[in-house]
């Protein structure tokens, strides 16, 4: 069963799904990062972000790595589901990719077996690229979770973002769970009602019929949606409830962050 | 495909974003137009279906199954601008909410595959099925292709973006500093899989789900029930090509050749080797044609060297002839292929003006 496609399609949309509760439910625990205005963390984080991307240095990409540890423990992030789902989906991904580089790059000899040949430089190269990876994903996993969705959207106008747009992300992720429970309904109804296997060209053209209907749903939802803001009093303008307000230990968190992500900069040059 | 945070340069990811701007700025100025309408929830469903989709795990023939990302039958759908708007959104939800795909490359997967990827599978879904009737294979034809030149571009723009890393940015001892294979190593180990596998699951995913909305939905893929009614011709379309035919001659107001488009005599010649000089960065051509041009260049000549017939004295009009007999060479080919494919009563591009008039509705 596990190497069903369809399986693993419905095993796709819950952990979607699930990973959205998940996110939520952290977003709303007391903690460091979550009682920090989204705004401040927003930008913050985002800084943090750009540092780990401008570093050059092991040490320096090892420092924001622990930097992320430490504000995940401060937020009460549980560290045990941050490793299991962020840092060795990430470690695996990333090496995978960064291992044949180690072998691959030329520079001083390491270690020699045959015409096989690890150099210094592809391992420094491959070490850069995973700690990278790893102290980006950790960075930016954090922000999400420690952020409501609706909160850190309505934060994204603090970096220019058209209000439109904003509107648009919100309904889309409103709507992206609904559409996933829609398409994992009607795959549990079509499988009750197959006996036997299916062949591949049969799964194929199962899933894109499955497909055409929630095209053809998403379409006539598209429509409903629209009637509904019209019965609501849409003319056509999107306004954000926009109700943060930055006190004193917002505007400390953003300037410690942006110091952080300021020394990671020079010090990772 | 969709590149993580790390692997490319800030500086690569900087101009992607501007890169993107440009394309999401108009998409919105389209988008604000149509704010009233429909256009909002439209955009946003279909983002989150794009997303859905890209879920799919589609079994393939030969045994593997693929994911697609939905950037075809959106860009089908909506037209190129909204397929970018939408498949955008797609992505940007993916990267903020669940970590795929960074954040601060967002700019770049955004352009390969929302932007790079919406234009050329609406560009190639128009040129292929300009022509055909409603209910015609071709159709079908262009959307599967739609789906994999769509993805495969986004693959090939995404292993560049990747394969140009450890060139432009690597330490003092020459380690790369982000992605670190070169061009020749990532271009091939990304299109492997992208010509073979998913480029398959995204031209099978685009045209099931063309045929499916062409069978029950034909309005929202900009097609009328099949009538048999004569076509009518979209003058809009002709006009735009007799336009740029007319335009033709503005390629000689740039002086000297073309940068890599020298001919051998050129080595020889002291003005074109100052030209190719200032050109190339003040770097001095070599004193001889290289053997292989030389060899080469010679291989085929031209009916028409240089886009000038030798009985016109006026380089302008022996352009505007070049271009009119380059169209007409086309229109020929096309219409030789309508004949052999049975459709040679279709106006040109009748495809194109339904489907654009079903947008400007």
């Amino acid at each position: 069963m596990s190497a069903h496609p369809v399986a693993s399609t419905l095993r796709g949309f819950s952990q979607a799904l699930a990973r959205t509760l998940v996110s939520e439910d952290a977003a709303h625990s007391g903690g460091l990062l979550q009682g920090i205005d989204p705004r401040a963390k927003l930008v913050g984080m985002l800084a943090l972000v750009v540092a780990s991307a401008l570093a050059h240095r092991v040490p320096t990409l090892l420092a924001l790595l622990a930097v992320g540890v430490g504000l995940a423990v401060a937020s009460r992030i549980n560290l045990w589901s941050l490793a299991r789902r962020v840092w060795l989906v990430a470690f695996v991904f990333t090496f995978m990719i960064a291992a044949p580089a180690m072998f691959l790059t030329p520079g001083v000899v390491l270690w020699q077996w045959g015409g096989v040949v690890m150099t210094a430089n592809g391992v420094h190269t491959a070490v850069l690229l995973v700690l990278r990876v790893e102290a980006a994903v950790t960075l930016s996993t954090l922000l999400v979770l420690t952020t409501p969705w609706m909160w850190l959207l309505k934060a994204l106008r603090t970096l220019g973002v058209p209000v439109e747009v904003i509107a648009l992300l919100a309904m889309t992720h409103r709507y992206l769970v609904l559409l996933a429970e829609t398409a994992n309904q009607m795959f549990e109804s079509r499988q009750s009602r197959v006996v036997g296997k299916l062949k591949g060209a049969e799964q194929r053209h199962m899933m894109i019929n499955t497909g055409g209907v929630l095209l053809s749903k998403t379409m006539a939802m598209g429509d409903e949606v629209y009637m509904a803001m019209l019965a609501r009093g849409f003319r056509g303008e999107v306004r954000l409830l926009a109700d943060f307000r930055m006190k004193v230990r917002d505007w400390v968190a953003v300037a410690a962050l942006l110091a952080v992500a300021a020394g990671a900069v020079v010090a990772g040059r | 495909m969709h590149i993580p945070d790390g692997y490319l340069s800030p500086s690569t990811c900087a101009t992607m974003y501007v890169a993107s701007a440009g394309f999401w700025w108009q998409a919105l100025r389209r988008t604000r137009r149509q704010m009233l309408g429909r256009a909002l929830p439209r955009l946003a469903l279909m983002a989150a279906f794009c997303f859905v989709v890209m879920l799919f795990n589609l079994p393939l023939p030969g045994g593997t199954t693929g994911h697609a990302l939905g950037v075809g039958i959106a860009a089908i759908v909506l037209g190129p601008w909204g397929g970018m708007m939408a498949v955008s959104l797609a992505l940007a939800i993916q990267a903020l909410f669940f970590g795929d795909g960074g954040i601060t490359t967002l700019g770049a997967n955004c352009f390969n595959m929302a932007i790079a990827g919406s234009i050329t599978a609406w560009g190639l879904y128009q040129l292929i099925g300009m022509g055909s009737t409603a209910n015609s294979k071709r159709r079908l034809v262009a959307a599967a292709l739609a789906g994999y030149g769509s993805i495969n571009l986004a693959a090939l723009l995404a292993a560049i973006e990747l394969g140009i890393q450890p060139m432009l940015f690597h330490d003092a001892s020459g380690a790369p500093l982000y992605a670190p294979y070169p061009l020749h190593v990532a271009i091939p180990a990304m299109m492997l899989g992208h010509l073979t596998i998913a480029g398959v699951a995204e031209a099978l995913m685009t045209a099931g789900l063309f045929g499916y909305l062409r069978r029950n939905e034909p309005g929202l893929v900009g097609l009328a029930k099949d009538d048999g009614a004569t076509p009518r011709t979209p003058r809009s379309l002709w006009g735009g090509l007799a336009l740029l035919m007319l335009l033709a001659p503005l390629g000689i107001l740039a002086g000297g050749a073309a940068w890599g488009e020298w001919a051998p005599k050129d080595f020889a010649d002291q003005a074109a080797r100052a030209q190719i000089a200032a050109a190339s960065g003040n770097v001095a051509a070599p004193a001889v044609a290289p053997l292989g041009l030389a060899r080469l260049a010679g291989v085929w000549t031209a009916p028409l060297p240089d886009y000038a017939p030798r009985f016109v004295k006026s380089a302008g009009f022996g352009y505007f002839l070049s271009a009119l007999f380059g169209v007409g060479i086309i229109l020929g080919v096309v219409w030789l292929v309508q004949i052999f494919s049975g459709r040679g009563g279709g106006g040109m591009a009748e495809g194109a003006a339904e489907i654009s008039e079903e947008r400007e509705r």
